[in-house]
Parts: C-alpha cells; structure tokens; sequence
C-alpha cells in the first residue's frame, strides 16, 4: 500500500530533521532500544506481553458463553489464515498458553503492524511466516472473546 | 523564464522548508513576499489541509476532491461516468446507478457539485450534483465519499440549473437549460415558440437517503433556465432562477437569443407550491424517470422505473411564480449570507443587478407588475432592484460572499475577479485570474456561515495556456487560489484540476473527518453472493451461468485454483473482501475480461462478470499492492471445451472441493 510507503518516508524524513535539530533536549528519542532475539524472546515468553493496548490481564474462571462468542469471532475474522489446530498462513492458536502470555496474545490482535516491527517475538514470527498479520479490526471486547475462546484449544 | 519562476519558487519553498525544520523559531518569513506565500500554502508531509475542497469533474462526468489550501488531488469519486479504476459502472453492483429511461446511460456532464445544508450551513452529510446532459441529480455520501444515489429528472433537457438546495436541504431544485417539447412530442423543431416548453423541478428525500423523489415539478414558459440559488434566512421558502432565451429562438442563439435587453429572473415561492400541492391543485402527468439506490449494506444498486409526476401550472396557481427582469442573459443568480440580495450577473454586461428581497415582497403586495406572461407577473424592475455594482468589468458570471459584507464576482470576459460592499455596491478590489474564469468558490460563501467569514477564494479558469509545462493541444484547466482574509486579494497558488472543475463548494475539515467510514463490518454485509470465511466459498453452475462465491485476504483468493468452467459460459466473480483494516482494498483482474477491474472495498462483496471466450487457462490478480506477498496474490481457472466433461472443482492449497 502507498501509505505504508508515504509513512516510511515520513519517518525517514522526521529522522533526518531531527539530526539537524539544535539540541532541543530531545536526544535520545529516537536512540533504538536493543531488542531481545527471537529466541533469547521465546525463552523470556512469560514476561514479554507484547506491545499495545493490553498492559495485564487476568483470564479468572473460564467463561463459556464468552468463549462461544470468540469462536464465532475467530470463523469470521480469522480463519482466512488460522485453523485452531494446524499452520496455515499462521501458527494455530492451539497451545498457546504455553508459550504466550495472554497480555502478548491480544496486544497481537489488536496491533499486529506494531507487534511486527518493534516485538522480538512478533518479530521472528514475520520472518518465519513472510507476512504481517492483517489488523481484523477488532476492539478489546472482541480479541478477549478469541482469547477466552482460545482457552478451549488445550 | 517559466521554468526559472518554478525553480526559483522551489528554491523559496525548500529554503522555507530547511529553514523551519531547523527550529530557529521566528515567523520572519515576510522579508521575501513570495516565500510568506508559500508557507501559506504549504502543508507539511503528514499534517492536513484545513478543508475539503469538491471539485465539479465537468464533462468527465466525476467529483475530484482537492484539499485546501494545499491544492493536493485526495480523491475522484465517480459518479455520472464509469470508471474502469474502480469498477464503477463495470461490476454488477454499480450499473443500476447509471439506469435511465433512454437506458444505460455511462457518461454525463456534472456541473454543481453542492453540500448539503441544516439551518443554511453546511452540515458535511452530503454532496449533491447534477448531470447536464441526461438530466439526473446524484447524492454522494460524505462517509464513504461514493455515489449513493441517483434521480433522473424526468420532463426536462440540460440539467444546468441544479442542484441547489434549499435552507435544510427540504429540495434540490433542477431548471431546463434547454426548452423542449414537454412532454415530449415529434413536432417541428420551428415550432419552437408554440410547444416548448421549462420546467422548475423540485426534489425531495436530500437528508434521507434512499428517497429522494420528483416531488413537484411547475411548467415555464420556453426559456434557457441557466442557473438557480435558493432562498435563505429572510428569503427561505424561495428560490430563482436565471433565464435567457426570452427571444424563444430555436437556432444562431448567440445571436438570436441576445436581442432584448433584459432576461428574466424567475422566483419560485415553493411554500405556495407546497399548499397547491395539498390542495390537489396540480395536474398528475404519466412522466417516467429512474430512481436508482445504492446500499451499503446489501453493497449494490437498485434501478425502481417510477412512474407519474404532479405538474404546476402558473395560470393555475396565482403566487407561486414571479419574473424579475435582469439586463443582459444573466447567468449566475446568487443568494446573499442573509437572504436578502439576489445577485444576478449579466453575462453580456459590465454591471451586476441587486435585487432586494424585501422589495420584491413590497411589488408583489403592490402588484407593481409590468406585464403577465403565462400566469407569471413581471415585477417592475425598479420596484426590485436594490443596486446596480458598475464593476468596470466584462462578463459578470457568478458571486459569492465572504462574511464581512463583501461579494466576490468573477468576469469572464475581463478575467478578474471583484470584490464589492454589500452595502454601498462599490467596488473595493479587482484581481486578475489566468485565464477566463467561469465560476469561483468561497468555502462557505454560498451558505449563511462563510467558513472563517471567508479565508479563501479559488478561481476556476476555463483557459490554461501558459500556466504549466504545456502538455500537447489541451491542458489540465486551472485552479487558483486566492487568500481574501485581509483588504486586498492575494494570489497564492495554481493547481491543475480533473476534467473542466466546472463548480467547487469547500467545507471545513473538522465537518467530515470524523463521519469516515474505515471499512465495511463484515457482520453487516447483507449482498446475496457473499461468502464471509473460506469455508463458505463455492463454485456454482446454473445453466452456462457459474457464480463463484470467493474470498480475499492479504495475500490469498479462497479458492485460487477453479476448473470445470467452459466456453461460452457467464461467469460471475462475486469476491468478499475479508479485510477488516483501513485502506486495505483488493483488486481483481482477468486475463481478457471485457470491462475492467474490481476494486472491493475492506468487508465489501463486489461482482464481476467473465465471458471467456477460448479455452485455456487464465490467470487472474489482485491489482492494488496489498502487502509484501502481493505479487503472490494470484490464481489460476481453467476454461474447457463447450462438450468438455470436466467436473466443476475448486480449491486452496490441500483442500479440494467440488462437484
């Protein structure tokens, strides 16, 4: 798409205007944080939750009728490139507890350009799978519906 | 020296550009007078313009929308013509917008584009404009920015006095520029002055979507009804139009219909007519027009053939007609912020005529009438003119207003645009325009609420010549935009415009931005083919006809490989863009297909129909760059022999279907 072009200019260009910028006090701004490896990531997975929107969320008891509700969800948003069991243009969700936190999950949901460029995790995952997952366009409600539906794939 | 003037003027905008984006502060860029102009017109990659600018596509038939005051092209919206870009008029579910009773009609000329209105401002719900040619009225939905909605007009020929909407958009009004036997009838075109006839048309439904409707129409005598403004503020129940052509000559009109030295403005008091109506007092005519509606739910068009128009005649209805005389053809006729002057320019003439609204109520009461012709009462001329502005220009066409007590009129034939007191009608400025303006266009300056009490004035030129990097024998017709915040008008940019920008009308920003539409929720995606996950997508023979039922996503069709298509066979590609992102269309081509691409909107279901006619196996794509795998977004049908026994079958990847 042309934006992502226009806004990769952009970048480029607030770079490059920023380094003639006459010491405002705003260095370091832009000084690039050492990112953790994929793998030294998924070793950590129990503290990386991931960038976005979801800080900390606690599951509590499991909820059936929201996970139904995430289910119908998950058919309509996601499955283009998901089957809950097998990889298809993605990993399957089945599983995933063990290697994701839920924080990291969601925030994969709902920021999922973000979580490709900057997460260590999310990352490795463009890299393995040669795409960006596409943002479906669903609110917090929506993604912690998948998420509890999620819970249904031990 | 042109292209030393653009350099130069580069030079000034970057060395503006450098000079800012090294922070010094300062705002001292008056000391070079051009570079203060610049940073008027410059927005900085990222940020945006300030307003909306709705540019008339003229003869290509489209809306551009150009931001201000930038002058960057955002978007065109098709709306009277196809356009192979985005399918429109070429898939299925956009041809019944085009639907007429002369049928399929798939270019016009649209003239006016006009926002809609609540209490005389501009609310940002809508934009409507008319087709000259096949006469038709379109509505375009300021939330999704396409065309919704079109009405044919029926009992009229050049659509040009149009659309115009009254105070809260109760009507848009539609005069004939053309008199013609109405209703139609193979007469002699010499007959002219015996059977042909005008019409004011009135149409209703602008703040509803989907119903607009002929609400009434009232019979004229057989003039050329040019242009129209409704009433406003004190004059809110009215509207006018100019004519020319009171000679009713049918041939050498440039000559022939110049011979008075008056044309007429008709007032149109459509209160009264509302009260003829409920009375019964109309005459109900078997007229025929389409009306044609796209929803944005089931994401397709319906054509509805309609049938019958209630009809006013003058002679009948006593009130609901007046004539003012005006000098010289006029063309414009333009409505004042308040309601009170109606402004008719002469287009042979230097001056413009004033008429006041509150005089003219006076005369009515009076009955200080000149004449009567059909049922219409002349009023006397000086029992209505308010003024006379005697510019010391040529070819007065149209005025708007700032909201300082000002009018802005362009001059064709002078080529300049002036500016004089509502008050005194003295001229207090003149600027040149390059070249042959035509209309102009003051963000709000049609309206009651002049954005900002009029920031800006853009000049639409017929004439380019000389102002870009010639381009063969015709060139891109020219913008300009003027800054009028301050006593003396100042040019500050040219920018290319899309077809002839016959008419443009702005609106702030903040009045749209928030309304837009980022996509299409699936969950309410009613068309009937669609196929909302892949594990609904099929292939289905009817007969020769063979609808798919297809998916996309970044950057997959479901399914992508299809056999058991044959030749001679119709195919319908009825394709579901499961995105759910902003931006994020994708397109559909076929190898030969014989109408153009599809370009599906992020949730919507569009339809494209194939016939192929060898057999083989065809490619087909997606056309608009999605995503690093984009050029793997592809597939592949095969087409057999007529007799072929080849079994209908489709699939992605490992999973197989068919029949």
């Amino acid at each position: 798409m042309i934006i992502k072009k226009t806004s990769f200019f952009s970048l480029l260009v607030l770079i490059i205007l920023s380094s003639c910028g006459g010491g405002s006090g705003d260095e370091g701004k832009f000084k690039p944080q050492k990112m953790l490896t994929f793998e030294e990531a998924v070793a950590d997975w129990k503290n990386q939750k991931g960038i976005g929107p979801i800080k900390s969320i606690e599951l509590g008891e499991f909820d059936a009728e929201l996970a139904k509700k995430g289910e119908e969800i998950y058919i309509l948003k996601c499955t283009a490139c998901h089957t809950p069991e097998e990889e298809k243009l993605g990993p399957a969700p089945q599983g995933i507890f063990k290697r994701r936190t839920p924080e990291w999950i969601m925030n994969m949901i709902l920021n999922p350009e973000d979580m490709a460029k900057k997460d260590p995790i999310g990352r490795g995952l463009l890299m393995k799978y040669n795409t960006v997952m596409a943002n479906q366009g669903l609110t917090e409600d929506d993604a912690r519906a998948v998420l509890e539906f999620f819970r249904t794939l031990e | 020296m042109r292209s030393n003037t653009t350099i130069f003027a580069s030079l000034l905008i970057a060395s503006a550009f450098i000079y800012t984006s090294c922070g010094n502060g300062g705002n001292g860029g008056g000391a070079l007078s051009n570079a203060g102009v610049a940073e008027k017109v410059y927005v900085a990659p990222g940020d945006y313009d300030q307003y909306y600018e709705f540019f008339s596509g003229g003869f290509s038939g489209q809306v551009s929308v150009h931001g201000l005051p930038s002058g960057r092209l955002l978007k065109i919206i098709p709306v009277f013509s196809v356009d192979a870009e985005k399918g429109y008029g070429f898939n299925e579910e956009t041809k019944p917008l085009l639907m007429t009773t002369y049928g399929f009609v798939p270019w016009d000329d649209s003239h006016h584009p006009k926002l809609s209105q609540t209490n005389g401002e501009h609310d940002g719900n809508f934009l409507f404009i008319n087709g000259n040619n096949t006469p038709r009225v379109a509505r375009i939905d300021l939330s999704t920015f396409e065309t919704t909605e079109i009405i044919q007009i029926p009992n009229s020929a050049g659509c040009h006095a149009s659309p115009y909407p009254t105070q809260n958009t109760e009507y848009l009004v539609a005069g004939t520029r053309f008199s013609v036997p109405i209703p139609q009838a193979d007469v002699p075109i010499s007959s002219y002055k015996e059977n042909f006839k005008g019409t004011f048309t009135f149409i209703s439904g602008g703040q509803e979507p989907g119903s607009m409707d002929v609400a009434f129409q009232i019979l004229a005598p057989g003039y050329d009804y040019d242009l129209a403004h409704s009433g406003k503020g004190v004059s809110h129940g009215w509207s006018f139009f100019t004519s020319y052509n009171v000679e009713e000559v049918n041939t050498l009109k440039e000559k022939n219909a110049s011979q008075y030295d008056k044309d007429y403005i008709a007032a149109v008091n459509w209160k009264k007519a509302e009260e003829y109506i409920a009375e019964g007092k109309f005459q109900e005519w078997p007229s025929e027009y389409y009306h044609n509606y796209y929803d944005d739910h089931t994401h397709t068009a319906t054509s509805t053939l309609k049938k019958g128009v209630k009809v006013l005649i003058p002679s009948e209805c006593p009130g609901l007609v007046y004539y003012l005389p005006t000098p010289k053809s006029p063309h414009g006729v333009d409505v004042s912020p308040t309601g009170e002057f109606i402004v008719g320019s002469g287009k042979l003439s230097a001056d413009l005529t004033v008429h006041s609204f509150e005089k003219m109520l006076a005369a009515i009461e009076a009955e200080n009438f000149d004449e009567v012709i059909d049922g219409i009462p002349v009023i006397n001329f000086d029992a209505v003119v308010a003024g006379t502005v005697s510019s010391g220009g040529l070819g007065p066409l149209h005025t708007e207003f700032d909201g300082r007590g000002h009018g802005y009129t362009s001059f064709f034939i002078s080529s300049e645009v002036v500016k004089w007191s509502l008050e005194t009608y003295e001229v207090v400025d003149r600027i040149p325009a390059y070249y042959s303006i035509g209309h102009l266009s003051i963000p709000g300056g049609g309206s009651m609420k002049p954005w900002e009490d009029g920031k800006y004035l853009i000049a639409m030129n017929k004439i380019t010549k000389d102002r870009y990097l010639p381009t063969g024998p015709e060139m891109a017709h020219s913008a300009q935009l003027y800054d009028i915040s301050g006593e003396k008008m100042e040019l500050l940019l040219d920018f290319p415009t899309m077809g002839e920008p016959h008419y443009a009308q702005g609106i702030h920003a903040s009045k749209i931005i928030d309304r837009q539409v980022k996509f299409f929720p699936l969950e309410e995606n009613n068309h009937p083919y669609k196929a909302l996950t892949e594990a609904e997508t099929k292939v289905v023979r009817e007969g020769n006809e063979v609808h798919i039922y297809a998916t996309m996503i970044r950057s997959h069709f479901a399914p992508d490989n299809i056999e058991g298509i044959k030749v001679g066979d119709k195919v319908f590609w009825h394709i579901t863009n499961l995105e759910q992102d902003w931006d994020v269309p994708h397109g559909l081509a076929v190898m030969g297909a014989q109408n153009a691409e599809l370009l599906i909107m992020p949730g919507q279901t569009e339809t494209l129909v194939w016939e192929p006619k060898s057999e083989g196996v065809y490619p087909f794509y997606c056309t608009d760059f999605c995503s690093a795998l984009h050029q793997e977004m592809q597939g592949y049908i095969r087409v057999s022999p007529r007799n072929s026994n080849i079994k209908m079958s489709w699939s992605l990847d490992d999973d197989v279907f068919g029949d």
